[in-house]
């Protein structure tokens, strides 16, 4: 009896019980769903971190020399009070670097504040981040501007007041009217208009658009941050191969700034995009080892359930398996019939389970901000964790039917 | 299978089943020897308990003795594993039931295809004998409908077509009219009768004297050796029947 014969008749006895069929493999549709919705939703949001949310808070290829590393993750309070003794980061460090780096790469520096910004109309944005940076921001960013320029190195050196305003802040500021020009009020200080940024969009539903960016050693020097010191220092190489050469030149060059003996830890951190993604990773790597266990517990209890009906189901057809050993079905062939019907069973459940999950997959990106990701891999290994319930949950009760014997089962009502 | 043509489909020797039930042994066979030729037509009686579903049991390959000989178109039986009987059944046995035992959710040409399924033929050819199957028992025309559409005496046709369609050595057939009426019985007797005369041979199992009547030889069985062996005309089909109209009409004629 082959396969394909098997599948055909499992497949015409779920459509004469659709229902029964349904309840017996629940355990497999919602293990299937979970595994599904969960690795889809994850696979999203690894994307998303690692290509929209790095890039679009960190930059590509860019390391980046901070006071405290930025990376999340648990540390306790005796890390953090040494973390407050460190020395702060100067724009004078940044010159410094700037003149030593071997490394072929763009360097800039920035701090930020939070301040309201108003216009002459009487309009303000009351928390907009202020970011001081020297002009190269703009290139390690990677920001376009919709209108305007950015500032030049001049404006930069010179303290020129003048700023360039993110998307979400014209927006509110000037609805509909032109802005390049303009003054606007940052923690009270006129400031003209020459740039607007293309929208950035959202990460995690959270706008980035509500900031502007003018030179560091504008006004704002001294008031939205402390005078001349940057807490940032990024530097951005051509190619990702350049990064790890970047990042220990950075330490060695910030090392022999800062007089740190050999072996004296580091109080500074140097930190990439990847690394800032490490709590990410730690996440996500913790989901993944714990997926298997949940979508485990509910498939185990699906076979369990599909190994009952189908006891039930070998005892009520006794009868028939009695009629096919007549007819010269050999043990192997009621085994392989019952096993082949209990993996289509469950393999349908599993198909089912991959509709659903990919579908609560798009019901969760479509309330939550949460992106999803279609994972092949995850459709094959749905299907196939479905089929693997079937046949395990068939072999017993197949196993009971094989060895029958066709006199009693014949005889048996 | 090589075999010549004059040798006997059945031998048996010696034949004894022992059940174990309990601390007893009840011996339901106690030395049974039978030959029967090729293109036979045997009734096996007997009354319950006499060893007759035994003795079936053994002759359709369905259970192995426990001591003696059993040669079946010229292939020692007697000591054969499952899978070796389950091969031998598919080959040399058709089994015509008393409740037909058809599958119902199959369609009779799905039906009479099964015993091919396991003998591993292709599809195609599958299909072509089961519909020559279910031509020779006149339901040309039922190809796809499944036991709940057909008559009591439509579905033993299709368990004979099924029981014929392996082209085995023996049809054996257990009480095969004990679920049918009088008048659909004699149709099936006929058809017996027609198959017997096509070369077919026939071991059927019955209780009851009128269905004996059609073979050519009855054999008894009683406390598990065979009493009686005796050969006798059969009774043509549907003569019965006929009778018991004229008696009938008879009766109501002097009513």
């Amino acid at each position: 009896m082959d396969i394909r014969e098997a599948v055909v008749i499992a497949l015409a006895m779920i459509r004469a019980n659709k229902l029964r069929a349904f309840f017996t493999v629940l355990g497999t549709v919602v293990g299937v769903t979970f595994l599904i919705a969960v690795i889809t939703v994850l696979k999203g949001m690894d994307a998303y971190m690692k290509e929209d949310f790095a890039g679009k808070m960190f930059g590509y290829n860019t390391v980046t020399v901070r006071r405290v590393p930025q990376e999340g993750g648990f540390n306790d309070d005796a890390r953090r009070r040494a973390w407050r003794r460190r020395p702060r980061l100067q724009v004078a460090d940044a010159e410094w670097l700037r003149e030593r780096l071997q490394t072929p790469g763009t360097l800039a520096y920035n701090s930020n504040g939070v301040a309201p910004v108003g216009n002459a109309a009487g309009k303000s944005v009351k928390n907009a981040w202020i970011v001081g940076s020297s002009a190269s921001f703009f290139r390690i960013r990677d920001y376009e501007l919709a209108e305007g320029r950015p500032f030049s190195e001049q404006e930069a050196e010179r303290g020129v007041p003048v700023v360039v305003l993110g998307h979400d802040v014209v927006r509110r500021l000037f609805p509909g009217v032109r802005s390049l020009g303009k003054t606007v009020r940052i923690g009270g200080y006129p400031y003209r208009v020459i740039g607007v940024l293309e929208k950035q969009g959202t990460v995690f539903g959270q706008s980035v658009d509500n900031f502007v960016v003018a030179p560091f050693r504008s006004p704002i020097n001294g008031s939205m941050y402390r005078y001349d010191v940057a807490e940032e220092i990024s530097f951005k190489v051509p190619g990702q191969n350049l990064v790890p050469v970047a990042m220990s030149e950075m330490e060695g060059l910030m090392r022999i700034r800062h007089r740190l003996r050999p072996g004296a830890e580091s109080d500074f951190a140097v930190e990439t995009s990847e690394s800032v993604l490490g709590f990410w990773n730690k996440i996500s790597r913790f989901l993944i080892i714990a997926l298997p266990f949940l979508v485990g517990v509910s498939l185990v209890v699906g076979a369990v359930v599909i190994m009952n009906i189908m006891l039930v189901s070998v005892s009520e057809r006794t009868r028939e398996i009695g009629v096919r050993k007549s007819l010269g079905a050999r043990r192997r062939d009621i085994l392989v019939q019952f096993i082949i019907e209990s993996a289509t069973l469950s393999g349908a459940g599993g198909v089912i389970g991959i509709g659903l999950g990919l579908l609560l997959a798009a019901l969760v990106t479509a309330v939550s901000p949460l992106p999803a990701r279609v994972s092949p891999g995850s459709i094959v290994l749905g299907l196939g964790l479905g089929i693997g319930v079937g046949l395990a949950a068939g072999v017993y009760p197949a196993w009971r039917a094989a060895r029958l014997d066709p006199i009693v089962a014949l005889r048996s009502e | 299978m090589s075999t010549a043509p004059g040798a006997p489909v059945i031998q048996v020797r010696g034949l004894e089943k022992h059940y174990d039930v309990g601390a007893e042994t009840v011996r339901a066979l106690r030395g049974v020897d039978l030959v029967i030729e090729r293109n036979e037509y045997v009734a096996i009686m007997g009354p319950s308990g006499s060893g007759k579903s035994t003795f079936m049991n053994l002759i359709g390959c369905l259970d192995t003795p426990t001591a003696g000989e059993y040669v079946l178109n010229g292939h020692s039986v007697a000591a054969l594993d499952d899978d070796h009987l389950a091969r031998v059944r598919n080959r040399e046995i058709g089994f015509v039931f008393q409740t037909f035992n058809l599958l119902p959710r199959s369609t009779a040409l799905e039906n009479v295809e099964l015993p091919l399924v396991y003998g591993g033929l292709g599809k195609k050819e599958r299909r072509q004998r089961a519909t020559e199957a279910l031509k020779a028992v006149d339901l040309g025309d039922r190809l796809d409908h499944r036991p709940n559409q057909l008559s009591g005496g439509q579905r033993q046709r299709v368990a004979i077509a099924r029981a014929l369609v392996t082209r085995p050595s023996i049809i054996l057939a257990d009480e095969p009219t004990g679920n049918l009426d009088s008048r659909t019985s004699e149709e099936i007797m006929g058809l017996f009768a027609r198959l017997h005369d096509e070369g077919q041979t026939i071991i059927m199992v019955t209780h009851e004297p009128d269905i004996a009547a059609h073979a050519e030889r009855v054999v008894m069985l009683r406390d598990g050796v065979i009493e009686s062996d005796r050969r006798q005309v059969p009774v043509p089909a549907g003569t019965e029947w006929i009778g018991a109209r004229a008696a009938t009409a008879a009766a109501l004629s002097e009513g």
